[in-house]
């Protein structure tokens, strides 16, 4: 009996009808509401799960995500501030730790800006006109994240190594892209690249071409109309593939690691000179350097949350009645 | 402005949406393309607007050969089915789009635009929701704004496709008195795209009326609706009766037995004879052309519509007519019927 009236919620909506709805539930409430007939019983709800489940499965997510993310985060920048604030702050002064810090925000400029203007151009084409192996360029987009990124950082050895196609050629004319910044945003272009144009595409269309075309027709020229309608449309979700399209542009290990040399001062960005400190027991300046990609990391999903809020704004079409 | 459209064709695949289409359109004329979806109607429109291009053909603007120019050069106000207002501007800002984006050369100064924009909000009865954004409209409003922006251009030609589709029934009416009382004021040569019979009849001075690519008729609305040409058109626009006849040497018959209806020159052969509801005349038995009973009646307004099946004849043949009330009738009576005007078409299949 007890187990029965415990999933009863007291202030459910229903209760008016209580009494003719409750009985047709079960012939252990029917007996209730004879027995007692002051105590409303409410029928219970079918729609969701009974608490305890509800409890078990919350629990789980929470409890998951403390020690798969929360719990490491907290290692970064407690590690980080072990020996104190002004060991902290000495570590990311020093010339290594600024080098690396410099070289990645000069490689996620160059590849988020590169990748701003790819993007919008791969998404405007595919979500705008009909032309043949549209298919297959939506698909050959979506290839950096299918490959690992050693691999996508391997490729571009083969092609700029010393032993590599163009190799002799690039020597011959002390043209240096591997083992130096060319290399490395070459290679975080690649593995960055799908970020804006896919988070372009939907959106893109959803919003048709309808009011491209009515700016046609009122005399607009093709940059008129884009600058005018089409990227007023699009910013919100332009924002936030930029965003991401930056975090994994700083955040990029594996393709990097593979073609940036490793030279201390020059080519290290912050997660290889992460990895590098750590190996030598440098702790304190390994985690501070973490810790900053740490930050960027919680700054980006903030972000993010107010970008995906005024996303679905832009989606929505606001002056449409469908 | 005249236009003037030649043997336009025009295929997506093996549909051909425009096969050969011929159209002249008089200065100053308010003109419906009327068909059912997939007509070519809409496809129509958007060539002359230069939206779409047709494979091969000519398209005439004031004489001018329009396809050797773009969209943004032919000076074509174009209203959207579902407005395509821009969202992320003002109202005021959408009419004032067509004005900002004009070659520097010949850009008005901004009080101008502003002038403009006001007289042209005002044209429209909606000066006060300048500021407001294409959200917070209604789906009248919305394309009351909508030809206002066309409007801003001085379009030398105007063009509706399906202005008022998206709107509900009330606002349609309102909207469809006010484009006609606009028309007039203003005369600038307009073609409007429509799938209703009515508000084509109701709004153009001619409507051209397609299907399956083609024009089956083009005329006045009293035209196309009582001297409809073809078989299609008699369909499709007013509510008509359709009975299978045969037709031999003058005489009509309908399931063997002979109506008392001349051929009116239609050739012989299985043929289609087409009666408006309202254009059978209603009698006693045993003194007209067809007989059935009344199975059902119901009394709106001044006319009674009946459901009739009808005696003879192979199976059993319903059809429903409009009649006056002078004469009540009532479910189970046998009455007779016939034809007042009615039109002969050979059947097609």
């Amino acid at each position: 009996m007890s187990t029965q009236t415990s999933f009863v919620t007291p202030e459910a909506p229903l209760k008016a009808y209580a009494s003719t709805a409750g009985a047709a539930i079960s012939s252990l409430s029917r007996r209730e509401a004879r027995e007692r007939p002051r105590a409303i019983a409410s029928p219970k709800d079918f729609r969701t799960e009974p608490g305890p489940v509800r409890f078990v499965i919350v629990a789980l997510a929470v409890s998951f995500l403390t020690i798969f993310v929360v719990l490491p985060l907290v290692v970064v920048f407690a590690s980080a501030l072990s020996k104190g604030i002004s060991a902290y702050f000495a570590a990311l002064a020093e010339p290594e730790a600024l080098s690396a810090i410099r070289l990645t925000l000069l490689v996620a400029a160059i590849s988020v800006g590169l990748n701003l203007l790819f993007g919008v151009i791969a998404a405007w084409a595919i979500a705008k006109f009909d032309f043949p192996g549209k298919t297959f360029l939506v698909t050959l987009i979506d290839l950096p994240f299918s490959v690992s990124p050693v691999i996508s950082g391997l490729v571009f050895v083969l092609l700029f190594g010393a032993q590599g196609y163009w190799g002799t050629w690039l020597q011959a004319h002390n043209i240096h892209i591997l083992f130096a910044v060319p290399g490395i945003a070459l290679a975080t272009i690649f593995v960055t690249f799908p970020f804006v144009a896919r988070s372009l595409i939907p959106l893109m269309q959803e919003q048709g071409t309808l009011e491209e075309e009515a700016a046609i027709s009122l005399g607009a020229s093709g940059l008129q109309t884009f600058f005018r309608v089409t990227l007023p449309n699009i910013k919100w979700g332009l924002l936030y593939g930029v965003l991401l399209c930056n975090a994994r542009a700083m955040g990029e290990f594996g393709a990097v690691s593979v073609v940036s040399g490793h030279i201390r001062g020059e080519t290290n960005t912050m997660p290889l000179l992460v990895e590098i400190l750590y190996n030598e027991y440098q702790f304190v300046a390994s985690f501070a350097i973490a810790s900053l990609l740490a930050m960027l990391a919680l700054i980006t999903l903030v972000v993010k949350t107010v970008l995906e809020q005024r996303l679905d704004e832009e989606l929505i079409p606001r002056d449409d009645p469908r | 402005m005249t236009i003037e459209v030649k043997n336009i064709v025009k295929k997506f695949g093996a549909f051909a949406a425009l096969d050969n289409v011929d159209l002249k359109v008089g200065k100053g004329e308010l003109l419906a393309l009327l068909g059912p979806s997939g007509s070519g109607k809409t496809t129509l429109l958007r060539i002359i607007a230069g939206l779409d291009w047709p494979d091969t053909g000519e398209v005439r603007i004031d004489g001018e050969d329009a396809l050797g120019h773009g969209a943004s050069e032919r000076h074509v106000g174009f209203v959207f089915q579902h407005y395509a207002l821009f969202r992320h501007m003002t109202v005021f800002e959408n009419v004032a789009f067509g004005l900002r984006v004009q070659p520097r050369a010949v850009r008005k100064d901004e009080a101008t635009i502003r002038a403009r924009v006001k007289e042209l909000l005002d044209l429209v009865q909606l000066d006060w929701l300048a500021n407001r954004y294409p959200s917070q409209l209604s789906g009248g409003q919305r394309q009351r704004i909508a030809l206002a922006r066309a409007l801003a251009i001085e379009p030398r030609i105007l063009l509706l496709d399906e202005p008022f589709g998206a709107l509900d029934a009330k606002v349609r009416k309102e909207l469809r008195q006010w484009l006609r009382s606009l028309h007039s004021e203003i005369h600038v040569t307009s073609i409007f795209v429509t799938h209703d019979q009515e508000e084509a009849l109701e709004v153009a001075n001619r409507v051209v009326v397609m299907d399956k690519g083609r024009i089956e008729q083009i005329g006045t609305p009293g035209d196309v609706y009582d001297n409809p040409a073809t078989a299609f058109v008699h369909g499709f626009i007013g509510e008509s009766i359709v009975l299978p006849v045969e037709v031999s040497g003058g005489s009509v018959r309908l399931g063997g037995r002979p109506l008392n209806i001349t051929a009116d020159g239609a050739a012989s052969g299985a043929s289609k004879l087409f009666v408006r509801r309202h254009d059978m005349q209603i009698g006693p038995a045993g003194t007209g052309s067809l007989e059935g009973a009344v199975r059902h009646v119901r009394s709106f307004g001044p006319i009674q519509r009946a459901e009739i099946a009808l005696t003879g004849g192979e199976g059993k043949t319903v059809i429903e007519i409009d009649a006056p009330r002078d004469r009540e009738l009532q479910a189970g009576e046998i009455i007779s019927l016939q034809p007042r005007r009615y039109r002969i078409f050979a059947a097609q299949d």
